[in-house]
């Protein structure tokens, strides 16, 4: 009976410890204080990529949080576009990566290349959490509604209906050139991104 | 029955393999309480600069790692920032300023240094950081989080100011989370709580 006990014991205390003993490592500026949700350690990548490099982009208009709609096609034989989707506002990754690309215009600029920042979130709620960043210089749009289908179209929505962390470069042609489907835990180091950009020019 | 039997045994099997490792494996992963006022700092092992200006701030010399106590001065301010934090980077122009009123005071230049720890930030990422705001004092990239999680898993900007006494022990004298106070005040703070004032 004892033996038994102890067992249980042993069982309950090890599935307690996995649960007690995760930390996560996130290094949140505290620009967001006590409002960032804590999400836990995730699926690294929950969907399946219906693009690929080398292929036209499809395109796709969406709203932006300053009001006016952005259409892919706009930027064609213009603009190098990246697209840096993040899965969700107010959670830990994701509020740390934006900020970054805001101090990096110029290396967008002198690569020819605009940014759009997209999740599925709604208008509202990109507008106060942007709002905690400082001023974007560049465009973030929702892919609210219908829920998450520029996302589907291009094989970035998880099962639970947020997007992959994923950045696709999309040369002035309108063809994609670089797709990096991030570990959703973890932010995409930014030389990657610029190695990429910078290979457009070659 | 037999079935549950054999379920309960793997779980068995994995739960004392999970209580094993967060026994010995974890306490060296997990994460510390922040650091705070009259601790010791955890042990920190971080690269010689390259850059003799670098190197001769912090009046090292050679090549491989050494740890914070090991910089030659009285106090040593050590900020735990991220190029991706919107404080830290509202904060540059200030920690600048700490460091200019620091230098162009001869009776404390040669007794306070800054340096800037890059929470998740590559070397890449760290060299963005120092040249968006012409950052004067050296930083260090931690792109996997080793410094971080060893530092509590602080939120950035963190501010801890380091007290090297003259047998070569040392304490934290004042640590605190972002609201960095501009460079007068907080100079101020470090002074006193070091006392250097």
């Amino acid at each position: 009976m004892d033996k038994k006990r102890l067992a249980n014991l042993i069982l309950i205390i090890g599935v307690l410890s996995v649960f007690i003993f995760i930390s996560m490592a996130y290094g949140l500026s505290d620009a967001f204080k006590e409002n960032i949700y804590k999400v836990g350690t995730l699926k690294p990548i929950d969907s399946k990529l219906k693009v690929k490099v080398g292929q036209r982009a499809p395109d796709f208009t969406l709203p932006a949080v300053s009001g006016e709609n952005v259409s892919l096609n706009q930027y064609r034989g213009k603009k190098n576009v990246v697209l840096s989707f993040v899965p969700a506002a107010w959670t830990p990754v994701c509020s740390d990566q934006w900020p970054g690309y805001n101090i990096v215009k110029d290396i967008f600029e002198q690569n020819d290349a605009i940014l759009f920042g997209i999740t599925v979130d709604n208008i509202p709620t990109l507008f106060a959490w942007t709002n905690q960043m400082g001023k974007l210089w560049f465009p973030v749009l929702s892919d609210f509604w219908p829920h998450g289908a520029m996302a589907k179209k291009y094989g970035v929505l998880r099962s639970k209906g947020v997007t992959e962390r994923v950045l696709f470069v999309i040369d002035k042609k309108g063809i994609i050139r670089y797709i990096d489907v991030h570990d959703i835990n973890k932010r995409p180091p930014l030389e990657d991104l610029v190695n990429a950009l910078e290979k457009l020019r070659k | 029955m037999k079935g549950g039997k054999a379920v309960k045994k793997i779980l068995m099997s994995l739960a004392v393999v999970a209580i094993l490792f967060f026994m010995f494996v974890s306490p060296a992963l997990a994460a510390n309480a922040p650091p705070s006022k009259g601790e010791v700092l955890p042990v920190i092992n971080l690269p010689i600069p390259k850059n003799p200006v670098e190197k001769g701030y912090l009046g090292l010399s050679g090549d491989g790692l050494f740890k914070i106590p090991q910089i030659k001065a009285k106090v040593v301010i050590v900020e735990v920032f991220s190029m991706y934090c919107p404080y830290c980077q509202k904060d540059a122009p200030g920690i600048n300023e700490l460091y200019r009123a620091i230098e162009n005071d001869p009776d404390i230049k040669t007794k306070i240094k800054i340096i800037g720890i890059g929470a998740g930030n590559s070397p890449y990422e760290v060299g963005v950081y120092k040249k968006t705001y012409d950052v004067p004092f050296p930083l260090f990239g931690d792109k996997d989080f080793t410094i971080h999680k060893v530092l509590g898993e602080v939120r950035t900007p963190y501010f801890i100011v380091i007290k090297i006494n003259d047998n070569g022990t040392h304490q934290i004298v004042h640590s605190q989370l972002g609201g960095f106070q501009g460079a007068e005040p907080f100079l101020e703070i470090v002074l006193k709580s070091s006392g250097l004032k």
